[in-house]
């Protein structure tokens, strides 16, 4: 297996520079997350407007070259965008890590390609997916303040 | 890189072992990768503290086990009964040889140093342990010589207390020695050699101090035993556990060497047969030792293999076996210490061949990921020792751990390797 299918340049740019990483503002909505098995930490804050748009997004912790990537790309994704989309984008994610849908799903999602060459990496699915589980209970704990 | 060197030059690994000889006899060693540019990778495997590969004279004697000798052990008057009764039986002799134990009765095989653990804890911990009473351990436990404790306590309302560490040197902080061990305290139980930094803590002393309060210790040998000389009536320890797999034996066999007197007025740990003696509907009386704790049909073909695990060790010798480790572990450390922003978890003087270590900010688990791509098989985590990771303050660490047949030119190519993954990291070049 080819490492640099893995690693592709885009998971390694935003892991050496990953985006919207710090402090999320006081209105958001916060989820902290583990990885027992690595130790990767995440703790994602986003504030959604009350038309369902994803106004911030910020994220803090460590982890791995996957897990620090993926979340950063996670928060690229959804910003800006309404809930509902946001929903579609994380079913794709998830099924296609589980290998439920084709990997080539994840062409239509920006730089979320690059986490296409996780999926012939099983250990590591739970790095790439850790963020992803983030925003999907905070989905659930926004819509349940709702 | 100058001490490295000269370590290196300062013996010939010839005069000490037949390296040639060994990795022929472990088939495995052989094995290679396809790498994505179309090469063959050989496989170097580092993980040797979570467990090791095997010889062909191991799996020669499991499958002739299977062949000539199989029935189930003890009170068979058939011919391959009293052929498994004998051979089970003198591996249990082989490993009391091994151990230098004062009685073959004081041998009980378990599936591994994880069950002989939670056999004392359970056993003798169930009998002896009272409300208050506490229990000493160390901060560096792998878990398996942590939980079963905790589960105890719990159950006990006993108190666990801990022999803090030194952070990241990894040795025990002996100064509030005195102080732990007092008046409630019932046992000490301890690692030999730690799993995370390699440290062979000074048990010899620990065990001296905690007898002349009376106190029993039980020693976790599970990285100890397969690597180091082991003489349990020089130590003097009461208890003694540890596993087949790390040494070169097959899985699920583990042994408990417990003094005669604690095994005799211990409980049993499991009941079913073999355990007992006499049997009524409602009672029965205990079988002696060491069969009062083996219930049910003992795995004979794993304790054979480990008899012939260590027939192996003994016929290269243990102190060689110790000394080419430790000329390794010294020429690997120097190594890579000359790499920038590396990081050992691990610097007492007495350790073994488990080194820990951070590069940079890169994740343990990108270093592995990367070492993998290469053939080389290192572990990333937390070692089954999250408390000891808490205390450094990380939650993981690489980990390479060597045996004896591993080589110094493995080393350069592990060293080679660690080099290229902080560059493809993104740490200069």
């Amino acid at each position: 297996m080819d490492l640099d299918e893995l690693y592709q340049d885009i998971i390694l740019d935003h892991y050496k520079n990953p985006h919207n990483f710090g402090e999320g503002g006081p209105q958001c909505t916060n989820v902290e997350l583990d990885n027992p098995v690595c130790g990767d930490h995440i703790k994602l804050m986003i504030f959604v407007d009350h038309g369902g748009i994803v106004k911030d997004v910020k994220f803090t912790g460590s982890g791995c070259a996957i897990s620090v990537a993926s979340a950063s790309i996670m928060t690229d994704e959804i910003k800006g965008k309404k809930i509902s989309e946001v929903k579609v984008i994380l079913d794709d994610v998830l099924q296609a890590m589980r290998g439920q849908k084709a990997p080539e799903t994840l062409d239509e999602h920006g730089d979320l390609i690059a986490l296409k060459g996780v999926v012939k990496f099983p250990v590591r699915v739970k790095c790439a997916t850790l963020a992803w589980h983030a925003i999907k209970d905070a989905i659930e704990k926004i819509e349940q303040q709702r | 890189m100058h001490i490295a060197t000269a370590e290196k030059k300062s013996f010939k690994v010839s005069d000490l072992i037949d390296i040639d000889k060994i990795r022929n006899d472990f088939p495995i060693l052989q094995e290679t990768f396809l790498s994505a540019k179309g090469s063959y990778k050989q496989l170097i495997y580092f993980d040797n503290a979570a467990s090791t590969q095997k010889p062909r004279q191991v799996l020669d004697a499991i499958r002739f086990y299977y062949e000539h000798q199989n029935a189930n052990v003890h009170r068979a008057i058939h011919k391959l009964g009293e052929r498994a009764t004998q051979a089970y039986e003198s591996s249990r002799q082989k490993v009391a040889d091994f151990i230098n134990a004062g009685s073959v009765k004081e041998v009980v095989f378990t599936r591994g140093t994880t069950e002989a653990i939670n056999l004392v804890a359970s056993s003798w911990g169930r009998k002896f342990i009272q409300p208050g009473d506490e229990i000493l351990l160390s901060e560096m436990e792998h878990h398996s010589n942590l939980i079963p404790w905790q589960l105890l306590s719990h159950e006990k309302q006993a108190k666990l207390r801990f022999i803090p560490i030194t952070g990241e040197e990894g040795r025990l902080d002996l100064s509030t020695f005195d102080n732990l061990l007092n008046e409630k305290t019932r046992i000490l139980a301890i690692t030999n050699m730690s799993n995370v930094f390699g440290t062979i803590n000074p048990v010899r002393g620990l065990i001296q101090k905690a007898h002349e309060r009376g106190i029993p210790v039980l020693l976790d040998g599970a990285q100890a035993v397969p690597h180091l000389p082991t003489d349990v009536q020089e130590l003097d320890c009461d208890f003694l556990a540890f596993s087949g797999h790390k040494m070169c034996g097959p899985t699920g066999i583990g042994v408990l060497y417990g003094k005669e007197k604690y095994l005799e007025e211990m409980e049993p740990y499991q009941g079913g047969g073999e355990m007992i003696s006499s049997v009524w509907l409602a009672k029965a009386t205990w079988n002696e030792i060491p069969y009062k704790f083996e219930a049910g049909t003992p795995n004979m073909a794993g304790a054979i293999g480990l008899a012939s695990a260590i027939n192996y060790l003994n016929e290269i010798g243990m102190e060689k076996i110790t000394t080419y480790e430790q000329k390794m572990t010294t020429y690997a450390l120097a190594k890579m210490r000359e790499i920038e922003e590396m990081r050992i978890y691990g610097n007492a003087a007495e350790r073994g061949g488990v080194i820990s270590f951070y590069l940079g900010k890169i994740h343990p688990h990108d270093i592995a990921q990367f070492l993998d791509s290469e053939g080389i098989a290192v572990r990333a985590g937390h070692h089954c020792a999250q408390p000891t990771m808490r205390k450094l303050g990380i939650t993981a660490t690489t980990r390479a751990s060597l045996y004896f047949y591993n080589t110094f030119s493995e080393i350069d190519t592990f060293i080679d390797n660690l080099r290229k993954a902080r560059e493809y990291f993104g740490y200069g070049s």
